[in-house]
């Protein structure tokens, strides 16, 4: 496999229109352009996991070595999956071609490939679809919308649903909610029937199956991970906080994407989460088997998505916990607020969540038993339960970037903006059209984050960067806010390329920054020991 | 180009029944056979499809949310786009199927040299609405040729549909309305490159044969006029089973190439992406409520699948564990 290339100049990459080619889009055979898409799946990866088709492979080469009988597969494949999901088999049947999805994709926007237009991309397996297991299909082929399933047709289907990040975007704007990433996802699994994943996520995969989390981060690993967290928040403000791993008899456990055990900026908001709960003396633990909110098995294969999910459950139960507390994450929360109590519920030996801090309720998660941490931060500041110094923060001016899966997957929109707006004074919002339900994807989710498909990820966070850039120039915005792993792993280079000067921060990185712990120091810096300007003279002086 | 196949199909079908009437005398064919076979199919197909979609499983709970959840007491939801409850479903239901709501979110996204802008695009919705609305108070229009005496709330649409009393016989709105945003719709998919680009001659063929039916009723009704006595003769004999033989009815060709469009209409309908009117009440990102944090959702074909159990973890790294002081189930 070659190495990357390197990205190109933004002129270069916006070098395109939207004015469609004139070969139709069937007679358009699939182009791997470097830079567009992930490296194949290791063969010892899918082993580890007893996926089918397990050998070491790359998209480039002629021979994708599939199995023989590989069409009877997909084929059978897709019959299975239409019997499973009412979705799937409903959103094959439907669509009109309406073309309101058509401008909808970041990935259109960003490349004006038409093959990105989720009405596009969701008919090349549609055409597959009507030709054998419709009766027009049958009868009449092309002129029915239908063509065969061949190799060319396999390839495409996996260029193109590597380049979907299952945001639901088009589904908002859809007159029956045809949703991309049912497509996507039903997609995928027949892909993976034939051992056809990106190692960017069959790896990940395998290491949390193994070792509890993306990374394979081991156990003593993230102790040290955190150890170090612990000094720097020592240095900052002066406070000592011990935290626990795997203790029985906690209140809460503690779930965060791994992203933020290990990686920057996602370790600040870590901090943050820290300080919090150590200001609030929660009676909390984290586990290093269950030391993992996402799932990149859900860009797999439901069954792989259930297998890793699993270990959240029997983890609260080994420790006996009451319930479960969920970090920053964006996919996962769409696991958990629509896939997670059905995969490995009932969670009935867990209790209904209540706040120890303000006695809340959370009766939106009285089955599932898990409340996401802006939902639990935002009741601590209405209930005026923690003191914060906004003032930390005024050298910031802050927009929000709705993650995908949490705007749409939840609708949790206003928790994290009220969090921002108790803990700021300088919040902007970027345009209407682009934030919300309406947000734009940062280009890299669903498993699309790696470095071999940078051209791609840029593409497809333009039109997230363009609303920045336009804040930026407004109202000088230097901060966008998230509560996703994703995007703290991806945004920030993507940043850099389209709007520098913009820090991306976790919601809980902000409140860090403002929260006032019990004898803390005089703050002269924030939390990624960087000077807090404004308060480093006070000190010196 | 897909669309010569779309129209040369239309074209062929106004061509068949002219001749079967015109040239070849078939009134019965066309005007019974046809219409029963077709409206068979239609009902025949319309339930198969149902069918096949309700027997596949909805394994998941997976509304799009478009508006804040149900949450803290004091955060406001957005019920009807984010319902947490049945009646909120059914008012996001309502939207969707009456009013088109989510075409009605559309926005136009520009490229402008090296930026993203967006504008208004309410041109789509406007066009589906008023087509889809004229066409079913036409449809309930043409009741009154199936019930006698024609009952007072059909007389009632037919006075408001040509309330501007217009001509004679009177201009109905609606046959006006339905032809515009016909023509509006089909242009559209002809003129816009990127809707160009996507369409298929399955997306031409009921556009044109909708238009075809259209103005072949309106011909029908100022034009080349045909006993509407007659008429209804035939439709109250078709739907009391008992068809009269047609050709002892003076009735003009254009009335048979008219249910003969409408006809095909029928029969096409469940093969086709026409089913879209049945299948908006079934699309799971619309008709299910977001509350699977609250309530379980069980999934009916969920199995047990091959875990890596806590006791394996430990196992794996029971010595590393032990050094970093973490607790151990065996020691």
């Amino acid at each position: 496999m070659a190495r990357a290339p390197k990205a190109p100049k933004a002129e270069e990459l916006l070098d395109f229109d939207f004015s469609p080619p004139a070969a139709d889009w069937m007679e358009t055979p699939v182009d791997f352009k470097p830079g567009t898409f992930c490296y194949g799946a290791k063969g010892k990866n899918l082993d580890i996991m007893d996926l089918p088709n397990a050998r070491d492979w790359s998209p480039t080469d002629e021979d994708w070595r599939l199995p023989a009988e590989w069409q009877g597969t997909i084929i059978e494949g897709l019959a299975d999956r239409m019997k499973k999901y009412r979705s799937f088999r409903l959103f094959l049947d439907i669509c009109v071609r309406c073309g309101a999805c058509a401008d909808k994709c970041h990935f259109y926007l960003g490349s004006g490939d038409p093959k990105n237009m989720p009405v596009l991309r969701a008919e090349l397996l549609r055409s597959v679809y009507r030709r054998y297991f419709t009766r027009p299909g049958k009868l009449f082929g092309r002129l029915a919308g239908a063509r065969d399933l061949t190799v060319d047709v396999l390839k495409e289907w996996w260029y193109y649903f590597f380049q979907c990040t299952e945001c639901r975007r088009c589904s908002v704007f859809c007159p029956y909610g045809i949703d991309q990433a049912e497509i996507t996802l039903m997609g995928r699994e027949l892909l993976n029937l034939l051992g056809l994943n990106t190692d960017w996520i069959a790896g990940p995969v395998a290491n949390c199956f193994m070792n509890g989390n993306h990374v394979g981060l081991e156990p003593q690993t993230i102790m040290s991970n955190v150890e170090f967290l612990l000094e720097d928040i020592e240095t900052i403000t002066g406070r000592h906080i011990e935290p626990s791993f795997n203790r029985k008899g906690a209140e809460i456990l503690f779930v965060a994407p791994s992203g933020d055990l290990y990686a920057e900026p996602g370790t600040y908001t870590c901090m943050g989460y820290l300080m919090l709960f150590d200001q609030l003396g929660l009676d909390y633990t984290m586990s290093t088997y269950a030391s993992e909110g996402g799932n990149f098995g859900f860009f797999t294969s439901n069954e792989t998505a259930k297998r890793l999910n699993a270990k959240i459950y029997a983890e609260a139960r080994r420790l006996g916990v009451k319930w479960i507390l969920g970090g920053e994450c964006g996919h996962m929360w769409r696991l958990v607020n629509q896939y997670m109590d059905t995969w490995n519920g009932p969670a009935d030996f867990l209790e209904q969540p209540v706040s120890p801090v303000t006695g809340t309720k959370f009766t939106n998660a009285a089955a599932t038993r898990m409340v996401h941490i802006t939902e639990f931060t935002a009741d601590l500041l209405y209930h005026n339960k923690i003191k914060v110094d906004k003032s930390r923060n005024d050298h910031l001016v802050i927009t929000y970037h709705d993650s995908c899966n949490t705007a749409r997957g939840m609708g949790l929109l206003e928790e994290p903006r009220y969090i921002l707006r108790r803990i700021c004074n300088n919040f902007v919002e970027m345009p209407e059209d682009t934030i919300r339900e309406k947000t734009f994807c940062c280009g890299s989710g669903a498993g699309l984050n790696a470095g071999e498909n940078m051209e791609l990820r840029l593409r497809g966070g333009f039109p997230r960067a363009n609303a920045v850039k336009y804040v930026r120039e407004k109202h000088g915005v230097n901060v966008l806010a998230n509560i996703c792993a994703l995007d703290r792993a991806s945004l920030p280079a993507l940043m850099d390329y389209w709007v520098p000067g913009v820090k991306v921060m976790g919601v809980h990185e902000l409140l860090g920054n403002a929260l006032v712990l019990d004898g803390e120091i005089e703050r002269t810096l924030d939390l990624r020991s960087d000077d807090l300007p404004g308060k480093e003279e006070e000190a010196i002086v | 180009m897909k669309i010569w196949p779309s129209f040369l199909a239309a074209l062929a079908l106004v061509l068949l029944a002219w001749a079967g009437v015109g040239l070849f005398h078939w009134q019965t064919l066309f005007g019974v056979v046809i219409p029963y076979l077709a409206f068979l199919t239609f009902v025949a197909g319309f339930i198969r499809r149902v069918v096949l979609w309700g027997r596949s499983a909805v394994p998941f709970r997976i509304p799009t949310t478009c508006g804040q959840q149900k949450t803290l007491p004091w955060i406001k939801q957005d019920k009807l786009e984010n319902p947490s409850s049945p009646w909120q479903v059914l008012g996001r239901m309502c939207l969707e199927v009456f009013l088109f709501r989510s075409l009605f979110r559309n926005i136009r996204t520009e490229k402008r040299g090296a930026a993203l802008g967006f504008g208004s695009a309410k041109w789509l919705w406007l066009g589906g609405l008023v087509f889809h609305w004229s066409m079913l108070i036409i449809l309930l229009r043409h009741l009154r040729l199936f019930l006698n005496p024609v009952p007072a709330p059909i007389r009632g649409l037919e006075a408001l549909d040509s309330f501007l009393q217009i001509g004679a016989p009177l201009l109905y709105i609606t046959d006006l309305t339905i032809v515009f945003a016909l023509t509006y719709l089909f242009l559209r998919r002809v003129v816009v490159p990127s809707v160009r680009y996507i369409s298929q001659p399955a997306d031409y063929f009921p556009l044109l044969l909708l238009l075809a039916a259209a103005l072949s009723g309106i011909l029908m009704r100022w034009f080349f006029r045909v006993d509407i006595r007659a008429v209804k003769e035939l439709t109250m004999g078709l739907v009391t089973f008992h068809p009269l033989p047609p050709g002892q009815l003076s009735i003009g060709v254009i009335f048979y190439i008219h249910i003969f469009l409408v006809s095909c209409l029928f029969a096409y309908f469940p093969w086709s992406k026409l089913m879209h009117a049945g299948g908006v009440f079934l699309s799971p990102t619309r008709n299910m409520s977001n509350n699977s944090r609250a309530v379980r959702h069980v999934n009916p074909w969920n199995y047990p699948v091959k875990t890596h159990a806590y006791a394996e973890y430990e196992e794996q790294f029971r010595e590393k564990m032990r050094k970093a002081g973490l607790p151990l189930e065996t020691e």
